[in-house]
């Protein structure tokens, strides 16, 4: 099962943390702080994985984001990287060839893509287009509903004033 | 769908988020968030602010306890949240308690009732919501509130949500088992779902269940098989292909399955043969997934009953894994390596380069993965190299987790292989020495029990050349500076016990050396305990033998120090040494007989020798003993169990023992040992004693009022103890000192009756673990190393018989095997010499990130990427890689089969966020509308304000460029 879910910037800055198994804040910051240094410090050429505390991680790096999973021992770690790419194209699909300030300033849509993506630790949907439709489908209640929101264009005319 | 890409937040988000991203160091970016920590605490807490602003405050929460701080003063609201009427603000709610809240929280019982409104909701949105915080966010007790909701949506109109009740389902049975145990039967039938995402969701908590229990699920291989047929077969809807694999996530878990199903079974196993082939034929062993079902088809091969035809396709797949530039397809093909070995033992003969490369790779990940296969590939023959390549290892890295593991492997290793004695006691120092702290006491003591014991039973001379090896190599060893604890515990106790035995070193030498620790550690206890113990074996040695005993001038002020020390353990060592050297060569040699630390002491719990005794005093006015059942109404002696009590009474009445005379102890001590001599010897399992040093207080403690000691207050202790605090202290002087003195003695011998019964345990476990490992060693070996791993004890036999049980063992083929086998072991050497070759061909190997990352750079952009062409075509490298350059374009473009231009685009659409036009016109027709959105992504980011620090200049980066 999967343990943890990661996205940590290239600088080191938290993207997106999604927890699993039960760890309290404390550990978490631990946890962050201790897989940031090791993975960031890895040479391009070695392997996606590295051991940890007796668990595995799995990461990638997509542009200036590295993207980890931490599984168990026995999990598939191929099959773990091709989850997480599989994360990435369907945030690509959703955002429009997705880049890390889509994920900064949506990091609560990623957490929703995520969410019908994995569930309690397995992965809960392979294909594509139904994580599509269903976040559509909540996509177009939030549209209906967006009127008393600022829409976007009141942002542009705020931040050019 | 790029529309959905804008930014919808406040200006006030964006401006955090920003000024948050500029931040130069953690102090700032800490001072930014404590800022809107402020501001947020200020305004969430206002009854009228809008839905949408409180919305809006609550993701401002999610990203303020993302960034590591403490946002608990919002819980409540995003809990209240959970509440509201629309999906919208419901649905963000329920994100920020499963972000916020795990499933032990206090505030959880405040959404159960909502959870349960919203798993009856007819909007199956709403439906979905709910059910992914029950998979976070219920616990074992409040499973029954959800329980019957969730199982009524088993059968939901909506797959979706069907799909998450499974989830949550499986989830119920992973927290607590029995609450859900009757309704496992739903998996089965979710399993013929016409949805395949239900289905492939169903194969999780099928596979948690088969894991537990194969034999109720046999029935189900046919229907995996042609499921798994099935999709293999691509009968599912185009949507669950994956890079051109039909649904390979599905295909990896039933591949678990059937693993689990065929492991030993054979009939299971053979419906499995025709469909594990195909797949192993249909897989794209140039796409990352296709490797990834591969490797799940060598492990569910290695698991299940075996198939020639089978073995061969997978060894090929390892051998290509093996053959492969990339690290990951490596590190896979080691891992597949090493589950296979144990079916076919000599696949592993011919990997032995690659094998060997991949020790040598700098990169750790692998070098761990490789060093587990050969420790599962260990034999007598080979153990030499292995474990001093692993004690290298474990000396170059500073991992505490992973050092312990490979020192506790390396001692595993030796125990069961060590081809002679010297090299045993030079591999065990040197794990000591370098990993000595982290190495579980229990290795120690194995290690001492080991070097009295001996190996073989029947051959004294080889265990006595084992001690005096070992003791030679810790006297030379204890010139080195700053040895670990544990180490120096196992010396002192083998000097102690074997120093002076053999002759070779005087008494004087080794107490000098014993002296010197006690003095350089002086801050451990421990090993000063050690240390004087051994003193006293070693002087009461050379009493018994008749020499005569001179104290070293350092060694007489040390025990001057510890008679006086605040540890009580050391006080009673240090005394008892002062009370053996007084006694004569007799009455030393029954109480310290030499080299008697396997013997079996008879404990005579009842005390019978003592019976004269207490005539004796009895007659002469003493009180007869009360047990403590009749006694009852005695408050102060009932609070004598307890610790505060305990520890201040015995400590006044105590204290008188220690100011006796020496006469008296003389005097009384061979009666002692006359009426029952078995009792006596102290020395006897002095390891475990000394691993509990205080079981030896008993008489002196105070503060060693432990729940050990109060353990082992048993019968005899308490008949003494207790004489001397009851009121029976009004008898006379005389009489007490007489009682106090038993109660010396019998502490004597009480503390000899607990160290027997803690050998006895430690007796048991020995024979406990002996099955174990035989275990291990069939179900890594297969049946010719069952002779083979033999129990520690067992070295000499199995180091012998080993070879020829081997080719007894496989006579068929005895000439290839053994000519196999030695090339690559029997002369270690040999696998460094094949090293070196193999770091050379490993050059060639190229990374697609590091590429990438040249790509970059943007002075060098052009070279490099003709570069990169040029390798790419070069190497025309069908693995991994391929997939890399791929991914862009196949998502993209689909048509845009080559790989070159797949390439160039990332660069040129990288360059984005600052750079040339040259290079959008460069761009190409690759990525044409993502370049596009980007563009807009860019100026609508810069109209609010956002610029890409100089930090971060690749924010605008597209992910998968």
């Amino acid at each position: 099962m999967i343990h943890f879910v990661l996205l940590i910037s290239r600088q080191g800055k938290v993207r997106l943390t999604k927890w699993y198994s039960p760890y309290s804040q404390k550990e978490r910051t631990k946890v962050i702080r201790e897989l940031g240094g090791e993975i960031l410090s890895r040479g391009p050429k070695l392997c996606n994985f590295v051991d940890w505390r007796g668990l595995k991680v799995v990461y990638k790096r997509y542009a200036s984001l590295y993207f980890c999973m931490c599984i168990d021992q026995d999990d598939n770690e191929l099959e773990v990287l091709e989850i997480i790419h599989h994360f990435v194209e369907i945030l690509d699909r959703y955002f429009g060839s997705v880049c890390e300030l889509d994920l900064i300033f949506n990091f609560h849509k990623a957490y929703y893509i995520l969410d019908e993506l994995l569930l309690a630790g397995e992965l809960q949907e392979s294909s594509k287009k139904t994580i599509a439709r269903l976040i559509a489908a909540q996509d177009s209640l939030v549209e209906t509903a967006k009127e008393q929101a600022s829409s976007i264009s009141n942002i542009i005319a705020q931040a050019t004033k | 769908m790029g529309s959905q890409g804008g930014f919808y937040q406040s200006k006030e988000f964006l401006d955090l988020v920003k000024s948050i991203g500029e931040a130069r160091s953690k102090a700032e970016e800490d001072r930014i968030v404590l800022g809107e920590i402020e501001t947020l605490k200020r305004r969430i807490s206002d009854p009228d602010i809008p839905k949408f602003k409180m919305k809006e405050y609550i993701i401002r929460l999610v990203y303020v306890e993302m960034l590591g701080h403490d946002a608990s003063f919002g819980y409540i609201h995003a809990v209240k949240m959970t509440h509201d009427d629309s999906l919208l603000v419901k649905r963000t709610g329920y994100l920020a308690v499963t972000l916020f809240l795990n499933e032990d929280h206090d505030l959880i019982i405040l959404i159960v009732n909502t959870i349960q409104k919203d798993l009856k909701s007819d909007n199956y949105l709403v439906v979905c919501a709910a059910l992914n915080a029950v998979c976070r966010l219920i616990n074992e007790e409040t499973i029954p509130a959800v329980l019957p909701q969730v199982v009524e949506l088993l059968a939901h109109p909506k797959e979706a949500v069907r799909k998450k009740a499974i989830m949550a389902l499986h989830r119920f049975y992973q927290k607590s088992p029995s609450s859900v145990s009757h309704l496992v039967s739903n998996f089965r039938k979710r399993l013929c779902d016409n949805d395949p995402g239900v289905m492939g969701a169903t194969l999780c908590p099928l596979f948690e269940l088969i894991t537990i229990d194969v034999s109720s699920y046999k029935d189900l291989v046919i229907s995996f098989v042609s499921i798994l047929k099935q999709v293999a077969e691509r009968r599912l809807p185009k949507a669950y292909d994956y890079h051109q694999m039909p649904a390979p996530f599905i295909q990896i878990k039933l591949l678990k399955i059937l693993a689990l199903l065929g492991s030993g079974d054979k009939q299971a196993s053979e419906n499995m043969y025709t469909v594990v082939g195909d797949i192993f034929r249909k897989c794209d062993s140039s796409s990352n997934i296709g490797n990834a079902v591969l490797y799940e088809c060598i492990c569910c091969v290695s698991s299940i009953y075996p198939n020639p035809k089978l073995l061969e396709s997978a060894a090929d797949a390892i051998s290509r894994f093996l053959k492969s530039d990339s690290h990951n397809l490596k590190y896979m093909g080691i891992d597949a390596l090493g589950r296979l070995i144990k079916i076919s033992p000599e696949i592993a003969e011919q990997h032995q380069l690659a094998v060997i490369d991949c020790l040598e790779d700098p990169d750790d990940t692998l070098k761990r993965k490789t060093f587990e296969l050969l420790y599962k590939m260990t034999k007598s023959t080979n153990v030499e190299v292995i474990v001093d390549r692993m004690i290298d290892y474990m000396i170059s890295i500073n991992d505490n987790h992973y050092k312990t593991e490979i020192a506790s492997r390396c001692v595993e290793l030796a125990e069961q292989f060590a081809p002679s004695n010297q090299w045993f006691i030079l591999t065990m120092n040197k794990v000591f020495e370098h990993a000595g702290d982290l190495v579980n006491i229990k290795v120690a003591h194995n290690l001492m029990r080991l070097i009295a014991e001996g190996f073989g039973e029947d051959d004294d001379t080889a265990d006595s050349q084992l001690r005096s090896s070992a003791v030679d190599s810790y006297l030379h060893i204890l010139g080195e500076p700053k040895l670990p604890s544990v180490f120096l515990q196992v010396i002192c106790w083998v000097l102690g016990e074997y120093g002076t035995a053999d002759g070779k070193y005087s008494a004087s030498l080794v107490t000098g050396k014993l002296c010197d620790v006690a003095e350089a550690y002086s801050n451990d206890e421990t090993v000063k305990a050690y240390a004087v113990t051994a003193l006293m074996k070693i002087y009461a040695f050379e009493i018994a033998a008749g020499r005569k005993v001179d104290m070293l001038p350092e060694c007489q002020s040390l025990m001057e120090e510890f008679l006086a020390s605040h540890s009580t353990d050391l006080q009673q060592r240090a005394y008892e040494l002062q009370a053996v050297i007084g006694l004569d060569a007799h009455a030393v040699e029954s109480i310290m007989p030499s080299d008697a630390s396997c013997e079996d002491i008879e404990v005579d719990k009842a005390l019978s020798f003592l019976n004269g005794y207490i005539q004796d005093s009895i007659e002469k006015g003493a009180q007869p003993y009360i047990p403590e059942s009749e006694r009852s109404g005695m408050l102060n002696i009932s609070k004598f169990r307890n610790q505060d009590h305990h520890e201040a009474s015995s400590h006044g009445l105590r204290f008188e023992a220690y100011e006796l005379p020496k006469q008296t102890v003389q005097s009384k001590i061979p009666p002692a040992s006359l009426a029952s001599t078995e009792l006596v010897p102290v020395p006897e399992p002095v390891y475990v004693r000394e691993s509990y040093p205080t079981t030896t207080v008993s008489s002196a403690s105070s503060d060693a009022g432990s729940t050990e000691l109060k353990l082992r207050l048993d019968g005899v202790q308490k008949k003494w103890g207790r004489q001397t605090h009851s009121p029976a202290t009004s008898t006379s002087s005389s009489t007490s000192q007489k009682t106090v003195n038993g109660a010396t003695q019998v502490d004597g011998s009480n503390t000899s009756n607990s160290r027997t019964r803690e050998t006895y345990d430690s007796r048991k476990q020995q024979v406990e673990i002996t099955p174990e490992k035989q275990k291990l060693a069939a179900s890594l070996f297969g049946g010719s190393s069952k002779t083979e791993k033999k129990p520690a004890t067992g070295h000499k036999i199995s180091k012998s018989s080993s070879h020829m049980v081997e080719k007894s063992h496989v006579p068929k083929s005895s000439m290839e095997v053994a000519s196999e086998k030695k090339v690559p072991f029997q002369q270690p050497p040999d696998l460094l010499d094949f090293g070196e070759p193999t770091v050379q061909s490993n050059a060639p190997s190229v990374d697609p990130f590091k590429e990438l990352e040249d790509l970059l750079e943007p002075t060098t952009q052009v070279a490099s990427a003709e570069n990169h062409g040029s390798t790419a075509a070069a190497t025309k490298s069908p693995d991994i890689m391929g997939l890399y350059k791929e991914t862009p374009a196949g998502i993209h473009n689909k048509d845009d089969s080559d790989i070159l231009s797949g390439l160039s685009n990332p660069p040129v659409t990288n360059m984005l966020g600052g750079t040339t036009k040259t290079q959008v016109a460069q761009s190409s027709k690759g990525r044409r509308p993502n370049l596009k959105d980007s563009l807009q992504k860019d100026t609508l980011v810069r109209q609010m304000g956002v610029t890409p620090s100089s930090l971060n200049p690749i924010l605008f980066k597209d992910l998968l460029g």
